[in-house]
């Protein structure tokens, strides 16, 4: 009975007990005295408030000593029911609910839900459109690597890092702000195209952000790079190989540092992505230190794709044509009465979405964000599921965990680079 | 006892630690505050009086004011004795340390020990049971793995501390740290032998076991002062705040004075061994310890010493925003390995020269 009673204390939940399960199955529930004190082990639970944890992950970490014999990660603290909202709403209703995915890249997230709805209608946006969006992704990326870039620094003890990459954050919030009105969740993309194009003196104000974020990223690539203290404590830390990387499902940077050349925005191009010239960069050993690196270059190719675009920035309408299912202008729908029902329906009814299944996936920061929507027809989706690429990346963690120290669990979190919004949805 | 002397070296305690050393604690971490800042290129604290010069009285006020909780399960005396243990040491170390010349005829040390080295060692290492007994008597993981990671921490980098200043030791032949300072004020520092006795082929030659010693020393200080990149006792990231996390109030900060305090009395130690105390440069104002100083010149030579510490501490405080930290293993296989060999050889090195060389 004391063994329970033990137990118990140490571990009160449900995660911490399982792994526990099979001590106690061993004990078969008599108390038998340790007899090797020396290798009893810890459980020591990061999270779900720490401060590596970038939010609410949990990780019930199984020591012997400072080195990790097993790890659980426990996800769902951040659990809102999204796509179960999705359900009760009409697509364009959906679009904030995407701001808080990651909430780290909201315009991407957006563009990606507003793409895979737009596949189930079969539309395909004008030139500009598409290139505005080529711009929000490319933004959302930046402004997201920054991020897991700083927290990585950050975790590791250079907390300076974090914060040089904060104030470029600060620059792009301020874009955003100028692009949609909100600083945060920007909400900009509606089904069949954005809430309105891009504002005077963005492109401007864009060209000069890029202008001066590259000398500031090489001012943290000094700091890191070549960083003895930096090196040491990423290299040949939480090695993903090739064929783990691929068996786990992992996408987007941690693929790639894996040394998996695979990217969405050129295997299955999407946005007019082959029109714009940039390379996929690919790690070697799958380790943090390739994962910091691959996601150091991806933003450089980011200032380089946001130029390309900026340079050849077409003029023309920026959203689908289609009077029954997208929203006439105010103008028009003040003035004249078709226009007066259309508003109506569609505000009432939404959209007339066929009925069929489509999965939609676009290259994240994260990785690869996929929207499955499973239509009845009308304007809500019977299902909608979520790809998310953090919770997928995270399922790696008691693969790779074992055998490392505590310090590394915050190496590796910080370079698998998640975010519990779209993990726990 | 002659009562007046007792009286002399009282005012001297009362003085150095309540007017000098606290204020310096207080003000070290305004200036940690204000210069990350600058480094982040964030403002800091600025709102409380000019620039901010009041936040340590505001911080202090909050720190007295906050709820001293205890937790539940702790192992109470030991949790309640704890703080005490590393603040004590860290002030206890600066009874040494020669903070001026000499004042009215008083000689600006509390106790002029002739083992002033071996004495700041044998009270500094008695520091790491405040952080062990911390970390063991909260009770809780964290602080535990905090605990035992300085205890092992502290006690290799003190191997190091130890022997790195051995090749000091040797060249200037003494024990007092008072004559040490007098003898670097005449005779040329020993991070800048440009005058006297020491701008000489031997005493260039010795600048090379000296500056190993030197960052022998300074590296292992920033690992007995728990500060990053070796703030691995209380690493925020990984162990939430390490030792001191199940506490609050002023036993809080009592952890976060001691470990400035001690910043301030090893920033002081490796001024006096190394950088000639409170000399001024080129022999300027030298006293060899011999005549009577006039009051003014004693002056100078206490603000000369206190400026140096302030150079130091701008100089930790400029390391620990600057670098990422040592993960454990890495952490002792440097101190252990690398610095303690480093140690050993620069002690024979110096040996060397001081045989060879005439």
């Amino acid at each position: 009975m004391s063994t329970t009673t033990i137990h118990e204390i140490e571990a009160p939940d449900s995660a911490a007990k399982a792994l526990l399960a099979g001590q106690l199955a061993a004990d078969q529930g008599h108390f038998q005295p340790m007899e090797d004190l020396v290798g009893e082990k810890m459980i020591l639970n990061m999270g779900p408030s720490h401060p590596a944890t970038h939010g609410v992950l949990r990780v019930v970490l199984e020591m012997d000593g400072e080195v990790i014999s097993k790890a659980t990660p426990d996800v769902g603290f951040l659990h809102r029911g999204d796509e179960k909202i999705a359900e009760n709403m009409q697509y364009n209703q959906f679009v904030p609910y995407t701001d808080r995915l990651d909430y780290l890249a909201p315009l991407a997230n957006n563009v990606a839900y507003a793409l895979a709805v737009e596949k189930l209608m079969g539309w395909e946006l004008p030139a500009r459109g598409k290139a505005i969006r080529v711009l929000c992704c490319e933004i959302a990326r930046i402004s997201a690597h920054l991020l897991g870039l700083g927290a990585f620094a950050m975790d590791v003890g250079a907390m300076t890092v974090f914060l040089y990459t904060f104030t470029q954050r600060e620059y792009i919030y301020n874009l955003c702000e100028q692009l949609t009105g909100a600083r945060f969740t920007t909400s900009y993309t509606r089904v069949g195209g954005q809430i309105r194009d891009l504002p005077e003196g963005f492109v401007g104000a864009l060209a000069k952000f890029c202008d001066q974020f590259l000398p500031a990223l090489e001012e943290v690539d000094k700091l890191l790079t070549r960083n003895k203290i930096f090196l040491d404590r990423c290299k040949d830390v939480g090695i993903i190989s090739r064929e783990q990387a691929i068996a786990w499902g992992l996408s987007g940077p941690n693929l790639r540092g894996s040394g998996v050349d695979h990217d969405l925005r050129k295997a299955v191009p999407y946005l007019d992505y082959e029109l714009y010239d940039f390379e996929v960069p690919v790690g070697e050993h799958g380790d943090s230190f390739d994962r910091y690196l691959v996601r150091m270059e991806e933003m450089r190719q980011s200032v380089h794709i946001l130029r390309q675009v900026i340079k050849t920035l077409p003029d023309g309408p920026i959203n689908v044509v289609d009077a029954k299912n997208r929203l006439p202008g105010k103008e028009k729908v003040l003035m004249k009465m078709e226009e007066l029902i259309h508003h109506f329906i569609l505000v009432t009814e939404g959209l007339d979405a066929p009925a069929g299944e489509v999965y939609f996936a676009a290259e994240n920061p994260k990785g690869e964000l996929g929207f499955y929507i499973n239509s009845r027809g009308g304007g809500v989706p019977y299902r909608l599921k979520i790809r998310s690429p953090s919770f997928v990346n995270l399922s790696i963690l008691p693969e790779i965990l074992p055998g490392h120290l505590m310090s590394d669990v915050v190496a590796v979190l910080g370079s698998l680079d998640f975010v519990m919004g779209e993990c726990d949805r | 006892m002659d009562f007046i002397a007792l009286a002399i070296s009282a005012v001297k305690i009362v003085g150095l630690v309540f007017l000098v050393i606290m204020p310096m604690v207080a003000y070290a971490v305004w200036a940690e505050r204000r210069v990350s800042a600058l480094i982040q290129d964030r403002v800091g604290p600025n709102r409380v009086g000019f620039q901010g010069l009041l936040q340590p009285v505001a911080d202090g006020l909050k720190f007295i004011l906050k709820e001293d909780f205890t937790p539940k399960n702790v192992r109470t005396g030991y949790y309640w004795l704890a703080p005490a243990l590393t603040m004590v040491p860290a002030l206890l170390t600066c009874a040494v340390l020669p903070f001026g010349s000499q004042l009215f005829g008083e000689p600006m040390v509390i106790a002029n020990l002739n083992a002033g080295p071996l004495f700041i060692f044998a009270i500094a290492s008695l520091s790491v049971y405040g952080i062990v007994l911390a970390g063991w008597a909260s009770n809780s993981k964290y602080p535990f793995l905090g605990g035992v990671r300085s205890t092992s921490q502290m006690i290799s980098y003190e191997i190091s501390l130890g022997l790195s200043i051995i090749p000091v030791l040797m060249i200037l032949g003494d024990l007092n740290l008072g004559r040490m300072v007098q003898d670097q004020s005449v005779n040329g520092w020993l991070m800048l032998p440009l005058w006297g006795d020491r701008f000489s082929l031997k005493g260039l030659l010795l600048l090379v076991p000296v500056v190993i010693s030197f960052v022998v020393f300074t590296v292992s200080m920033f690992a007995e002062t728990n500060r990053l990149p070796f703030d691995l006792p209380e690493c925020e990231t990984e162990l939430v705040a390490g030792y001191h996390t199940e506490y609050s109030s002023m036993k809080f900060a009592l952890f976060f004075l001691g470990e400035y305090a001690a910043m301030i009395i090893g920033s002081g130690l490796a001024v006096t061994l190394f950088f000639g105390g409170w000399s001024l440069p080129f022999g300027w104002l030298s006293w060899d310890g011999k005549a009577d100083l006039p009051w003014w010149q004693g002056l100078i030579h206490m603000a000369t010493f206190f400026g140096k510490v302030v150079v130091f501490i701008l100089f930790f405080i400029w390391v620990r925003w600057s670098l990422p930290r040592f993960r454990f293993d890495q952490l002792m296989r440097l101190g252990l390995v690398f610095f303690f060999e480093i140690a050993v050889i620069n002690i024979i090195l110096t040996a060397g020269i001081m045989m060879l060389v005439k």
